[in-house]
């Protein structure tokens, strides 16, 4: 059986093809080799990374927009928004640092992606 | 009237990089004027992932993007302005600057424009219809969740599988809205693949494609838009409307480059890319005014824009420091397959980089660079997209022949 992908490493994002064959596994198309890192990763557990935002208490937006630093499992993406949505940080908060550490107990940290000084009193 | 060797016209990621290189170069006599609060430009706007993977080797958002400029135009002491709209360029290059402190006027020896672009609108696509609140252009709705963290959708229709769209059909979704469905005009995507498999396909949000709203309709929120099927001209086929209820449609069908200064200052464009026509030096038509970024013609990685703003700002330091800086006149003609090339023409002295888009998807073809009967660039492609801007280095040779692009089998 033959699947085609589409990379999503880069904006590149080659069409690679997989074909499942009794002696194992041929990936053809790949631009380079994270290409077929990719198609194994994808066959096997498929993940992605998000952006969202997090509530901000005292600050001068309400919200801060968050980013993962690692991919997580596909499948735990919503889960993963549900938890972020949860919690609620409180002003300042600096850019890059991490608001949330190991997201669901994965490797992949929450970070904030913008400034959000507190809020002039 | 004050005098400046630069003045740049947006703090977004082209003027950003161009100031910084300038001031790099040695060039210091610089401004950059900005109409927004802060410096980032759209990117400021644009929280999702995937910005500087050329540049930084590493999956930015875009205001981590922005910041790695802005600070080093912060730690340069680069001068900026920001609520400050330019308001004219005149031919001669005298530029008036709208202030907190009041009118300015500049007399700068180079601008280099960058002011980016804007979105197409319902009116540009004239959908018949009624005129509810709850439609939007795709940066519209995007600065409103991520900028003004409001939420303007529930029951969402995307119209257009531009990039921005389809980022913000994922967008909504993580945020509690329900995309219904993207429809697209054209027999393909217009965005990149990477996003209708990361925004699309992994939240089952369906792609239509030649498909479009012929009308909306609602009284004072919309209620919801016809749908009809396109034919091969994209005309839609009567007998194939149906209804669909929803409370927003996101609209993301095109960039227009953000000209109206530069036509005011004398500058042509070209009418493929609606930006100013340049040689490889980037500059326009109007001597001493040069453009890069979107302004110039719209790009799909803002990695890129920052490349070429650089290469303005290197060729607008020559400009100031060399005598007689030879302006491009050979014409480089798009060939078979080809939408446009920016540089349109050039001096045919010295290498430079050729961007362009294809017309139409295309698999294993090769872009020929001709000059007369010598070839002086090519490059295989798996695949080429219009959704793709494309990059080579040309080498010119020796030799008045004429200059033709074209994709070849």
């Amino acid at each position: 059986m033959t699947k085609t992908f589409t990379c999503i490493v880069c904006p590149n994002g080659c069409e690679i093809s997989a074909e499942t064959a009794a002696d194992g596994l041929c990936i053809t198309g790949e631009g380079c080799p994270r290409g077929r890192t990719y198609v194994m990763q994808e066959m096997t557990d498929p993940q992605r990374t998000i952006a969202t935002s997090m509530r901000v208490e005292g600050g001068e937006t309400d919200l801060c927009s968050v980013r993962l630093t690692k991919p997580i499992p596909k499948a735990r993406i919503m889960e993963a928004v549900a938890a972020i949505h949860e919690r609620t940080l409180k002003a300042p908060v600096a850019s890059g640092s991490v608001v949330i550490a190991g997201i669901l107990g994965t490797d992949s940290d929450v970070i904030a992606t913008k400034d959000v000084a507190a809020a002039e009193a | 009237m004050s005098k400046l060797d630069v003045l740049i016209v947006g703090g977004g990621p082209a003027g950003l990089a161009a100031a910084v290189r300038l001031y790099e170069a040695g060039i210091r006599d610089i401004l950059i004027v900005e109409r927004e609060k802060t410096l980032g430009g759209i990117l400021r706007q644009c929280i999702h992932d995937g910005f500087g993977l050329t540049r930084f080797g590493e999956s930015l958002s875009g205001p981590e993007y922005a910041r790695r400029f802005i600070e080093r135009v912060k730690e340069l002491g680069i001068p900026y302005l920001t609520d400050a709209a330019v308001t004219e360029i005149t031919p001669e290059r005298a530029v008036t600057v709208v202030t907190r402190e009041g009118l300015m006027v500049y007399h700068p020896r180079a601008v280099a424009l960058t002011m980016g672009c804007r979105e197409r609108t319902r009116g540009a696509l004239a959908i018949p219809g009624e005129r509810p609140a709850g439609v939007y252009t795709a940066g519209v709705a995007q600065a409103y969740i991520n900028l003004y963290n409001r939420m303007p959708a529930r029951e969402v229709i995307i119209l257009g599988s531009g990039d921005i769209g389809m980022i913000m059909a994922r967008r909504l979704t993580l945020e509690g809205a329900h995309v219904q469905a993207v429809y697209e005009v054209l027999p393909y995507p217009s965005g990149l693949p990477r996003n209708v498999l990361q925004c699309l396909d992994d939240y089952d949000i369906p792609l239509y494609l030649s498909h479009t709203v012929t009308c909306i309709h609602g009284d004072r929120r919309l209620e919801g838009v016809t749908i009809s099927r396109v034919d091969e001209k994209l005309r839609p086929i009567p007998g194939t409307e149906e209804y669909h209820s929803c409370d927003t449609l996101i609209l993301s069908v095109g960039l227009i480059p953000e000209n109206e200064l530069s036509l005011n200052a004398g500058v042509e464009l070209d009418p493929h890319t609606k930006g100013a026509d340049v040689d490889e030096h980037y500059q326009t038509s109007v001597p001493g005014v040069f453009a890069a970024g979107n302004v110039l013609h719209v790009h799909d990685l803002v990695d890129f824009v920052s490349q070429e703003a650089e290469a303005l700002a290197l060729a607008v330091g020559r400009y100031l420091t060399e005598e007689g800086f030879a302006e491009g006149t050979r014409e480089i003609a798009c060939g078979r397959g080809v939408r446009y090339t920016v540089p349109q023409r050039i001096t045919g002295k010295e290498e430079f980089t050729l961007s362009l888009r294809v017309a139409a998807p295309m698999k294993d073809v090769t872009i020929v660079v001709r000059q007369g009967d010598a070839v002086i660039g090519k490059k295989k492609m798996k695949k080429a997209l219009p959704a793709e801007m494309i990059r080579m280095k040309v080498s010119p040779v020796e030799g008045d022949g004429e200059l033709e692009v074209r994709v070849d089998d």
